[in-house]
């Protein structure tokens, strides 16, 4: 705009904002001449240094050559306003232009002392209260989750019939297509470099052909179910809390609880299921790729033929150790899919919540996995297996 | 309908709900009967949504009971709450469509929980509703290849899948042009007219208030509850109360537009 401001754009350069104060006016007022062009990326006076140490007297701000102006000169008469109220002392602006006017009224009651916020007023105590609160709510809420889960798999024991079988299919497909060239590479990289660093110590006492005795058995028991989930609460945990955490927010999930349809039934078990079945298949396959890497390892650098491996291993690695995996990695899924589900469903309704749930579904999956693998170490130590 | 006593088909009795430590609504009861166009009106932050998320039990209340057919909502068991859900469809805010099934799924999901009709006659059934409201043919379509106006008239559609006996509209024009938004408005009265269906609107579009609502109940942030009930004719013609009047002023005096650039702020840079 500038309606007081002919020059066209291309032409007028910005003069410096001005305020000038010129005191002895009639009626005992001081003027205070604003002029030039006010912005706020740029230097403006400010309304202390035009006073400086005059004493009170009524002021009133007249436009001086006023060129453009923005919010800065709108927040010097504010502060003039606000000095003129302390000292009580008229204002006057009936010069200024009128949307300058209009804007001054409108911002009348910008600096009414604002009430202290809540947030600081409260005292450790009742911080530690609240965060004990919220953490009781969470504990009950996941409990609650796990029991829906539950009584969800105990009814389907019942009634098979009744449960969403092709969700389920589409969902495992959906775990074994999108992990499997992931775990390949993962599993095979593993095979590899356990081979290595078993390699560096055991040729030193001539006992290379030992490589695949410590490759078989890391990976059957730990590696390859392990890194299988890790891949899998990393790609399909997040993507169910990712994928629920949505339908919460655009209340997909409110329609379906809202029509008597049970949301634990009908997105998180086809889900968990899924997960739990696939998980034994996807850590086999691992092992299998774990072999190849040491295997590998074995005939390109120890000179170890593939079938001297093979047999070695074969002699190490017994069917419990191949079965104690497998058990495991069938709680590493059902973990990933109750971390998912669960941070999915009760995700908060904005996109930040999304993320955040995501996130969350992962860490838990992760963390999870790893509280289980040690119980599973605890437990198969104690049985002997 | 499906009720023919006089028993309101809702009933609301001093209800009080929020959030948390929340109070947004107080000691709130009103009734609602058969065949009835009712809007919950009121300007944003008055607590309609929360009303509403009460109503279909979404929230559970701090205190009070809701009604339907004179059976308690809140105080029901699973089995007698799963009978209630069905009485009543919602279409929400956001059509809450689920995004990765076809209209035709969309629709025929709730058939499918609670009836055990063949799979042709799902089929028919699904064609029937959609036709209902305008969408024939799009059976295969998914919701994200649908308009605005279009989405409201699928949630639409699955909402009514089960022949409900009431419906609540959460905003059903918000987002919508004024020409859908008519169109959507002649869409539920035709829906009220063939199919004597209850409704409960939460709308605060004046337009749609004046063309349908039988009875208006308007709810106030500061009050946490129901500052005016009636027909908004008589509302507008009798209210005294000045946030009433205010609200259904519809032709409010409004500051005269000048053909002068009056310059802003912003038109400075």
């Amino acid at each position: 705009m500038t309606g007081s401001h002919p020059l066209p754009e291309a032409v007028a350069r910005d003069k410096t904002a001005t305020a000038q104060l010129q005191a002895g006016a009639p009626g005992g007022e001081c003027q205070v001449k604003i002029g030039g062009d006010w912005r706020l990326n740029e230097r403006v006076p400010s309304w202390n240094s035009v006073l400086q140490n005059h004493i009170a007297m009524n002021v009133r701000v007249v436009p001086d050559d006023l060129g453009k102006w923005d919010t800065s000169l709108l927040l010097f008469l504010v502060h003039g306003r606000k000095w003129c109220a302390a000292a009580k002392r008229d204002f006057h602006v009936e010069a200024l232009p009128e949307n300058l006017q209009t804007l001054l009224r409108q911002v009348e009651n910008v600096d009414s002392p604002k009430p202290a916020s809540k947030a600081a007023i409260q005292s450790n105590w009742v911080l530690a209260a609240t965060f004990a609160k919220k953490l009781a709510n969470k504990t009950r809420e996941n409990i609650s989750f796990v029991g829906e889960c539950t009584l969800g798999i105990v009814s389907l024991a019942r009634h098979p019939r009744g449960f969403r079988w092709m969700d389920c299919v589409v969902e495992m497909q959906r775990c074994w297509a999108s992990s499997l060239p992931i775990v390949s590479l993962v599993s095979f990289l593993v095979g590899v470099i356990l081979a290595f660093q078993a390699a560096i110590q055991l040729q030193q006492y001539g006992a290379a052909v030992f490589v695949a005795d410590l490759v078989g058995l890391s990976v059957v028991r730990e590696m390859g179910p392990m890194m299988a989930a890790v891949i899998m609460a990393g790609g399909i945990g997040a993507a169910f809390a990712a994928q629920l955490g949505n339908m919460k927010v655009d209340e997909e999930i409110d329609a379906l609880e809202t029509l008597g349809i049970s949301t634990v039934d009908f997105l998180a078990l086809p889900r968990l299921l899924a997960v739990t079945l696939m998980m034994p298949f996807l850590a086999l396959y691992a092992n299998v790729l774990g072999f190849l890497g040491g295997m590998f390892v074995s005939a390109t650098m120890l000179n170890i033929p593939a079938a001297a491996y093979w047999i070695e291993t074969q002699n190490r690695v017994g069917i419990s150790d191949v079965t104690s995996g497998l058990i495991k990695s069938v709680f590493f899924g059902l973990a990933i899919g109750l971390a998912g589900c669960l941070r999915g469903m009760k995700c908060e309704r904005s996109a930040a919540g999304v993320g955040k749930a995501t996130t969350s579904a992962v860490v838990t999956g992760i963390l999870m996995i790893v509280i289980a693998d040690a119980l599973f170490a605890l437990i198969f130590n104690v049985l002997g297996i | 309908m499906k009720n023919n006593s006089s028993a309101p088909v809702i009933e609301v009795k001093h209800l009080t709900c929020g959030y948390g430590e929340t109070v947004v609504l107080q000691d709130v009861s009103f009734a609602v009967h058969a065949r009835e166009l009712i809007f919950v009106i009121g300007g944003s932050g008055c607590g309609k949504s929360t009303l509403l998320r009460c109503l279909i039990g979404l929230l559970k209340p701090f205190q009070g009971d809701v009604a339907y057919f004179g059976k308690s909502f809140i105080a029901a068991d699973a089995t007698q709450r799963r009978e209630i859900l069905k009485t009543f469809g919602v279409l929400y805010q956001n059509n809450a469509l689920w995004s990765s099934m076809t209209l035709a799924e969309n629709v025929s999901l709730p058939l499918e929980e609670h009836t055990s009709l063949s799979p042709t006659d799902l089929e028919e059934i699904v064609a029937l509703k959609l036709t209902e409201v305008g969408l024939s043919g799009s059976e295969e379509l998914y919701p994200a290849e649908l308009s605005g106006g279009m989405k409201k008239r699928a949630a639409l559609a699955r909402a009514l899948a089960l022949d409900p006996a009431i419906v609540f509209f959460d905003e059903p024009s918000e987002g919508l042009d004024p020409i859908t938004s008519r169109e959507m408005d002649r869409l539920i009265l035709q829906v009220r007219d063939t199919l004597g269906t209850t409704m409960v609107i939460v709308s605060h579009q004046l337009s749609s208030i004046f063309r349908l609502a039988d009875r208006v109940i308007m709810l106030d942030r500061e009050t946490k509850g129901i500052i005016a009930e009636g027909t908004p004719a008589e509302l507008v013609a009798a209210s005294t109360d000045p946030r009433v009047r205010d609200f259904l002023n519809q032709n409010e005096a409004f500051p005269k537009r000048t053909n002068q650039p009056s310059g802003g702020v912003l038109a400075h840079s």
